[in-house]
């Protein structure tokens, strides 16, 4: 008897809860509403994005813009439940290396006609390819990073090294010969956080001129692992096991997990993204003296594959030319410098990129910003079949590889053997 | 004599190993939460913070709506553990009474039922929530987590159904009650603890769940807990890791609150239970 009025009230509640709908297309007044999902999570971005958005509703009383926190676990789940239930948001907030299933799958609409000319050519063509499938383009770059390395500088300094800068960085096998000469008693001169080696892997492999995926005449693509896309590999794989330069217990780490041991002097420098500076000034110690320095280069330069943020428009959306408008806006240059600065990034807008904000030599943006130029879609992008052949070979074998395990011929073995089967089936 | 105490005090001994064992994360948790932001970086960290604070407590609260969010997961949990309770209650008597072939079969089917994963469900289940008008409401997602919670539920008081002896239900109608007032005067009572128990269940699913919860729900000030803290969290895992533990922490509370007060009904339906079969 007495779970009665609990139940009861308990019933109700959820019937007011029920009752208190959300937003749609306005009922009928001509207004509209567009659902705006962004993946922004640290404060200053999520303030950015949000008064942005604010400061659109306050100019565009009859478009109304209603934002809604995404998050980035779980984000393709989500989106793909909610394609398949036609309960999209009208603006997606995503990474462009997750776009392709949505792209060839019907749900994203194609940007082409949509965008202004003035955004269009602001970002460069390279950054464009990033969201290219097939003919059509199905969402716009806005923030991107590059891996850079975050130094001790103190460290570096007493060890009377060179500080390699974006227009004389360090080569490759300088890079192992610099690792070496700061390592010794218990102390590494690199921690690589390869939780995910493959991207890392990949994307650093740019820069001595790696491509690994490779389009035939039949646009059909073949993995072939050659001496370029060794190089970074052998140095990783070197520095772990022949020189003991780089630290073997965080091969399986994420970034943020290597940041103690750097701030606590055990390794003088960490390959991380560029956005994890938040996270140094944040956590580094009074006085840890920290500096950011460029990848190191190889045959290609300081080339590098990244996977940049992007905002695309759902195909089903009715307000299409609504939503690009609001894209138009959020993406101008002023904005998106507003945006790179609220999440630590680097804008894709060559405009934007020019913000003094920029240029700073404050937490290392300059050098960030100098990197712009060299970045390049990620090697697999647009590769199908590429998430299978990264989780069930190019994972485990890079892996067993920086470990020692294997050889590099039996990676090879496995990446071109194993992955091409892979592959295979995927572009049948 | 002196053995017996000392078995005596190596059993607490391991029990209180157990349990500081158990109480690890959630200790963690209440350090993290009290960290600033350079002890979390810290190489050598300390249980007890060197200078505790309660910053992230206050940024948690300023950046997420943690109150409104706690309470949309109170409703729906709350409201997933009462309809389960009183769906799977009758049917578990029925399976556990009446132990025919199809009993047996819809048992089993219980049972496998549970080995469904989410994304081979969520996309039909989106489509038949959406007709029927359900989907971003709470009462939408109480349905879905009666549904999920329900095999189990059933499959746990169908047991506790068959631990109460049918020989006190027939000494009820030899004094001549009837079924219904057997079933409350006499199976309900010693059925109480099972209840409570499957409640519990039902409740701390619902109150955890995450996905369903974020594929449902699309209005933000519907949002539940677990969907709120992955806002701490950004790409490739990394975590605002202070305001993400505070807010955690805080999320922890409820449940152990409402083990708390239940865990007395449930061992003292127990002895109940005993002292009649």
């Amino acid at each position: 008897m007495r779970t009665r009025p609990t139940a009861v009230l308990l019933a109700a509640l959820m019937l007011l809860a029920g009752c208190s709908g959300g937003g749609d297309d306005g009922g009928g007044d001509g207004r509209v509403t567009l659902r705006f999902q962004s993946l922004a999570w640290q404060q200053e971005s999520v303030e950015a994005t949000k008064d942005l958005v604010a400061e659109w509703n306050a100019g565009h009383p009859d478009i109304r813009v209603e934002y809604v926190q995404g998050s980035w676990d779980s984000v393709h789940d989500q989106l793909l439940t909610s394609f398949e239930g036609g309960e999209a948001p009208d603006v997606i907030h995503d990474a462009s290396d997750d776009l392709a299933d949505f792209a060839y799958g019907g749900y994203l609409a194609d940007l082409t006609g949509l965008l202004p000319e003035r955004l269009k050519s602001d970002i460069p063509p390279r950054t464009w390819e990033t969201v290219t499938f097939g003919d059509g383009i199905y969402g716009v770059p806005f923030l991107q990073e590059p891996r850079v390395l975050i130094a001790n500088r103190t460290w570096l300094e007493e060890a009377g090294v060179r500080i390699p800068t974006p227009d004389d960085p360090w080569s490759w096998a300088e890079f192992r010969a610099v690792t070496r000469r700061l390592s010794g008693d218990g102390r590494y001169g690199v921690a690589w956080p390869l939780k995910d080696p493959v991207s890392a892997t990949l994307n650093l492999s740019l820069s001595a001129g790696g491509r690994l995926f490779h389009r035939g005449p039949d646009g059909k693509v073949t993995v072939r692992f050659r001496a370029a896309d060794a190089v970074v590999p052998r140095t990783v794989h070197d520095q772990v096991g022949t020189d003991r330069s780089a630290s073997p217990t965080t091969l399986g780490s994420g970034g943020s997990d290597t940041l103690p041991g750097f701030f606590g002097g055990r390794y003088a420098m960490v390959p991380l993204g560029f956005s994890y500076r938040q996270q140094i000034v944040q956590q580094a110690p009074e006085g840890f003296d920290w500096q950011v320095l460029p990848a190191p280069a190889g045959a290609g330069g300081l080339a590098q594959g990244v996977s940049p943020q992007t905002l695309s428009i759902a195909e089903d959306s009715p307000h299409k030319r609504e939503a690009a408008a609001f894209l138009a806006f959020l993406l101008r240059p002023e904005n998106m410098v507003r945006l790179a600065l609220g999440d630590w990034m680097l804008p894709t807008g060559t405009e934007a990129l020019e913000d003094p904000a920029l240029h700073t030599a404050e937490h290392g943006w300059a050098t960030g910003t100098a990197l712009a130029g060299r970045l390049r879609s990620a090697p697999a992008q647009s590769v199908r079949g590429y998430p299978e052949w990264k989780d069930k070979v190019a994972t485990p074998a890079f892996q067993e590889y920086y470990s020692g395990a294997i050889g590099l011929d039996e990676l090879r073995r496995r990446l071109e053997g194993d992955g091409n089967l892979v592959l295979a089936r995927y572009q049948r | 004599m002196r053995t017996r105490t000392s078995a005596r005090v190596g059993q607490y001994a391991a029990l209180l190993a157990y349990l500081l064992f158990l109480a690890l994360p959630l200790l963690w948790l209440l350090s993290t939460a009290f960290k600033p932001p350079r002890e979390l970086g810290s190489l050598h960290p300390a249980w007890i913070p060197e200078d505790p604070t309660l910053a992230n407590f206050r940024q948690a609260f300023e950046e997420q709506p943690l109150l409104r969010a706690a309470l949309n997961s109170l409703l729906a949990a709350a409201g997933a553990a009462v309809v389960a309770v009183l769906v799977a209650t009758p049917m578990a008597y029925v399976m556990a009474r009446h132990r025919t072939r199809l009993a047996r079969a819809a048992t089993g089917w219980v049972v496998v039922s549970q080995a469904f994963p989410f994304v081979l469900v969520i996309i039909p289940l989106f489509l038949v929530l959406k007709n029927l008008r359900l989907i971003d409401s709470l009462p939408g997602l109480v349905l879905v987590y009666v549904v999920w919670a329900l095999p189990f539920a059933l499959w746990m008081l169908a047991g506790y159904v068959r631990a109460v002896p049918t020989e006190l239900e027939e000494a009820a109608a030899v004094d001549g009650a009837g079924r219904l007032r057997t079933l409350v005067s006499v199976t309900g009572p010693l059925l109480a603890p099972g209840i409570v128990a499957t409640a519990l269940f039902a409740f701390v699913t619902a109150w955890n769940e995450f996905f369903f919860a974020l594929v449902l729900l699309k209005t933000p000030e519907k949002q539940t807990l677990p969907v709120i803290l992955t806002h701490f969290l950004g790409a490739e895992g990394v975590a605002d890791l202070g305001p993400l533990a505070a807010a955690a922490f805080l999320a922890t509370l409820p449940s152990l609150v409402v083990f708390a007060l239940i865990q007395r009904r449930i061992t003292g339906g127990l002895l109940t239970g005993a002292v009649k079969s």
